[in-house]
């Protein structure tokens, strides 16, 4: 089972992409439906709305133990910015849940004038380029060494930017895989949280012996 | 922009994609990641910056909210592009601005300033009493007002991005965005359940093109977000507007009309997101202070009621 932190955002098309790779998927706004969940998926919107309320409705400490204690996580855009231990442009009290040793810094691309669509590889993800939509996105500015690269813009005056990131069990993207029908990414994060489950059922078993 | 370092230990790709901007898939999308959150009206940087503080997912910016616009009467147009971008600065979210129904020209300014959505907005008085402007032209994404799912689906047809329903803007009464909410709800599920022969019918009577009329009939929504608007002012009021179906809310005069705009902007915010659990809604509805004021719209006279506007 996976939760989509539905405090605001784009819920359901991450819903609907969970759900048409075959797993399991509920929405979570209250700490106690945390509990019984695979892995996380943190959708697009606006962060700063979706960390207020994360904090007003006490989700954001929980959040950040089942990280630290290996959930798997996956943010795309406003969920990317959610997961970043460093956001420049942000409020000055922004509060995010972190995980990912990286630097991101909000509306990077510009407003919404400047949203586009375009297709990139990312790594991990073979095949097709994937078809990817940026709506005012954030990018990453700067990862530390744990974090790999998974993806960045080709061209443009953006070129070289660092859209898409992986550390461990957390991964995130600038744009909205959610927003088409490719979901390769999203079967690239169920696979994640199935290899984690694995593994702690695995770590359990060792421990009953 | 400039081209910065971090690419360099890196491979880049040899061949670069095209990226495209103002496509529906980035217009429409944009109102996706509105979901579920509210927008505020606010007349000043300060203000936008209450709205924010409060978890607003976004502003629109104008001269005179509603209210105002009905008290005092006269032309009402789009807003001083120096006041939108002093708000434009003051804050991280999404700016919105309206436009007058039919006015092209002032969504070309609007779009030149750089602002994230226009509303084609029936508050405004309206420029064109045929025509509504032509959406697909621009590269920012517009919002238009619709009574019922007709009026939606006519307005998507010209490019919106975004409907919201009316309401009745600056009466802090809630009737008439309900009404309108159900009105499209109700269309929507009359279609769902038509033979598919009826359809064309259907698209008669709507006044919408058969294309979108099927596309509804088939998938049970609008191709585009649904929000509501015109005369939520409480909490309650925002919450029964997402129990009715609505995807996300526009405040206008009800809250910097109010008492105590900053608390009542955080109350109608948690409000929307947990619309359907009372026990939150309840806590959030305590010691708000005044509301405001209010008109019983069956008074209002055929002349002052803006949701007649558009067509």
């Amino acid at each position: 089972m996976i939760g989509v932190l539905a405090l605001q955002g784009n819920v359901r098309e991450h819903v609907t992409a969970l759900t048409a790779c075959g797993a399991q998927a509920r929405p979570i706004r209250r700490p106690e439906e945390l509990s019984g969940i695979d892995g996380i998926v943190i959708p697009g919107g606006e962060s700063t709305t979706i960390g207020k309320l994360a904090v007003d409705f006490g989700l954001l400490d929980p959040l950040r133990k089942l990280l630290a204690e290996g959930m798997p996580a996956f943010g795309s855009c406003a969920g990317m910015i959610m997961l970043a231990d460093r956001v420049l442009d942000g409020r000055p009290d922004q509060q995010t849940i972190g995980g990912i040793d990286m630097t991101v810094r909000r509306n990077a691309f510009g407003r919404q004038v400047d949203s586009f669509e375009t297709t990139l590889r990312l790594h991990g993800v073979p095949g097709d380029p994937l078809p990817a939509v940026f709506i005012r996105a954030p990018w990453v500015e700067s990862v530390g060494e744990g974090v790999e690269v998974l993806a960045r813009i080709s061209g443009g005056p953006a070129d070289g930017r660092i859209v898409a990131v992986r550390q461990r069990h957390l991964m995130a993207t600038s744009f909205h895989p959610e927003l088409t029908n490719d979901r390769r990414v999203h079967q690239l994060f169920i696979d994640m949280v199935t290899r984690a489950a694995k593994d702690r059922a695995a770590e359990r078993g060792l421990v009953a012996e | 922009m400039s081209v910065d370092s971090t690419a360099a230990d890196q491979p880049v790709e040899s061949s670069a994609a095209p990226t495209t901007t103002g496509t529906a898939r980035v217009k429409r999308g944009m109102a996706e990641m509105l979901k579920g959150g509210v927008i505020m009206d606010v007349v000043t940087p300060e203000q936008a910056k209450i709205a924010e503080d409060a978890g607003a997912v976004a502003v629109m910016a104008l001269e005179r909210v509603p209210a105002d616009i009905r008290a005092q009467g006269g032309v009402a147009r789009m807003s001083d592009p120096d006041l939108i971008e002093a708000i434009m600065d003051a804050v991280s979210i999404p700016v919105m601005a309206k436009v007058r129904i039919g006015h092209f020209v002032e969504a070309q300014v609007l779009q030149a300033i750089g602002v994230d959505y226009i509303d084609e907005s029936e508050v405004l008085t309206p420029a064109d009493e045929t025509h509504h402007i032509d959406k697909w032209r621009f590269t920012v994404p517009f919002v238009c007002g619709a009574t019922d799912l007709g009026e939606a689906l006519r307005r998507i047809s010209e490019g919106a991005a975004m409907i919201r329903s009316k309401g009745e803007a600056g009466t802090g009464n809630v009737v008439e965005a309900t009404r309108h909410m159900r009105q499209i709800r109700a269309g929507i599920r009359r279609l769902t359940v038509a033979d598919e022969d009826e359809l064309y019918a259907a698209a008669k009577e709507l006044r919408a093109p058969y294309e979108l009329v099927r596309e509804v009939a088939e998938t049970g929504k609008l191709p585009v977000v649904l929000f509501t608007a015109g005369g939520i002012a409480t909490p309650a009021d925002a919450a029964m507007m997402m129990q009715l179906g609505a995807e996300g809310i526009f405040v206008g005069s009800g809250i910097f009309k109010s008492g105590d705009p900053a608390k009542r902007a955080a109350a109608i915010v948690q409000a929307t997101t947990f619309y359907d659990d009372p026990d939150v809604i309840a806590k959030v509805s305590r010691g708000l202070g005044e509301p405001m004021v209010g008109i019983n719209v069956s008074t209002l006279p055929e002349s002052d009621r803006l949701a007649n506007r558009g067509w």
